[in-house]
């Protein structure tokens, strides 16, 4: 069998996903990091951008996070986010309509929110 | 109609006009606790995660981090006071307020200045009476507050413990607000959210005496810090925030349901007053019917003679 890890996707005001992993694929400031079981233990901070979740059943599971952090210890690996979309949770056309709003404002965040949104949902 | 029962009847009306609103200000407190504390338990995963995470750092490297570190001689500490909007809670906002006095006084006696930060309008007017100085307020959301709330009322205190003392920071951070123990009893406590305590920290999160492994940090354990403790702080008014809230509805509803209660024993005594008013009408007017009456008898039979 296949190890596993649990992993724990959290926003501040509830709980995003949560399931057996075999791999999770996060960015962080120093560049994108792959964690799979028997990772040693990291603590590291996010910027935004899309989270890959393998899960053990062969799926994946994209969200779209926006700050935060990764932490994982003792196989559990837990994303701590300010706020978290899963891609299907994610209104393409809304996300589509800030990306140019952002655009035309020149507000760079807004814009990479927009822009990651729809770049999870796109895979 | 006497003019006494009149008076009676009135006030009967009057009352049970204001019972139907405060029963129906019951009904949408106890709603809305129900609602608020399940916002506190989709909060609780966040929190617990990100004070493991601090925990994780704050002991598991040697980071001297300005944050985490007692400063030798604190001058200056704030002070974030949660009261609510509206009134008609009981004694919700002034057991806050009074919890803050006590938590002033006691942090002057120290020797420190206090800087007080208000959340609520009923705080705010308390304060603008007495003509205290106020840092800053917020108000319009203590009745459901969003993250974002959380994130405004954090951003000038995360500025005021980074600037240096002289320069018109603070050194320590106190919070004051309302615990949500159960639907019956809600606590005023205060708590200090920095510089932080470590073995407080763990207790909160339940994991005392966990030994919490080696982290690897990415990029750094100092750049770690700092991003997590803002979000920290955060996390941490957010929780305050919506535990209050709930308190709030939970003292509403406890106010407006000893208020229901009065007005129906007010309503019952004054039925039995009216009662007995319009009783004594009634006897009033047959005794005077049967006197009428006998004294018309007598004068008959006096004239037969």
């Amino acid at each position: 069998m296949a190890a596993e890890l649990h992993v724990e996707l959290v926003a501040a005001d509830r709980n995003v996903w949560s399931g057996e992993a075999t791999l999770v694929v996060a960015r962080t400031t120093s560049g994108d990091i792959g964690v799979m079981p028997g990772h040693q233990p990291l603590l590291g901070v996010l910027e935004s951008g899309p989270v890959t979740i393998r899960t053990s059943e062969g799926n994946t599971v994209i969200a779209a996070v926006h700050g935060g952090f990764i932490s994982f210890a003792d196989n559990k690996l837990s994303l701590l986010a300010e706020i978290a979309e899963l891609a299907d949770e994610i209104d393409v056309q809304r996300a589509e309509r800030a990306l140019e709003r952002a655009k035309s404002e020149a507000d760079a965040a807004a814009e990479r929110r927009a822009d990651v949104r729809l770049r999870a949902v796109t895979g | 109609m006497g003019a006494q029962l009149r008076v009676y009847k009135r006030r009967i009306r009057a009352i049970t006009a204001t019972k139907k609103i405060t029963k129906a200000m019951e009904m949408i407190a106890a709603s809305r606790i129900v609602k608020a504390q399940r916002k506190v338990a989709a909060s609780m995963p966040y929190a617990t995660e990100l004070t493991r995470a601090v925990t994780a750092v704050a002991t598991g490297s040697n980071t001297k981090h300005a944050l985490t570190t007692e400063v030798e001689a604190p001058t200056r500490a704030a002070i974030v006071l949660i009261t609510s909007d509206r009134g008609l809670a009981g004694g919700y906002s002034s057991n806050a307020i009074k919890q803050a006095d006590r938590l002033t006084e006691r942090l002057r006696a120290e020797g420190k200045e206090v800087d007080s930060y208000i959340v609520g309008r009923k705080g705010v007017a308390y304060y603008g009476f007495r003509e205290r100085k106020v840092t800053d307020s917020w108000t319009g959301f203590t009745d459901s507050p969003a993250y974002a709330d959380a994130k405004r009322v954090a951003a000038p205190l995360i500025e005021a413990i980074q600037l240096e003392t002289a320069e018109g920071g603070v050194d320590e951070l106190h919070i004051v607000y309302t615990e949500f123990v159960s639907m019956m009893t809600q606590n005023a406590v205060d708590g200090r959210m920095l510089p932080l305590s470590l073995d407080k920290a763990a207790e909160e999160d339940g994991a005392k005496g966990e030994i919490l492994p080696l982290f690897e940090f990415e990029p750094s354990a100092e750049d770690v810090l700092d991003a997590l403790l803002p979000r920290y702080v955060e996390s941490r008014i957010y929780n305050a925030l919506l535990q209050s809230a709930a308190s709030e509805h939970a003292a509403r509803r406890r106010a407006m349901k000893s208020a229901t209660d009065n007005a129906g024993d007010l309503i019952k005594s004054l039925s039995r007053l009216a009662n007995a008013a319009r009783q004594a009408e009634i006897t009033q007017e047959i005794s005077e019917i049967v006197g009428g009456a006998s004294a018309m008898a007598d004068a008959t039979a006096g004239s037969d003679k």
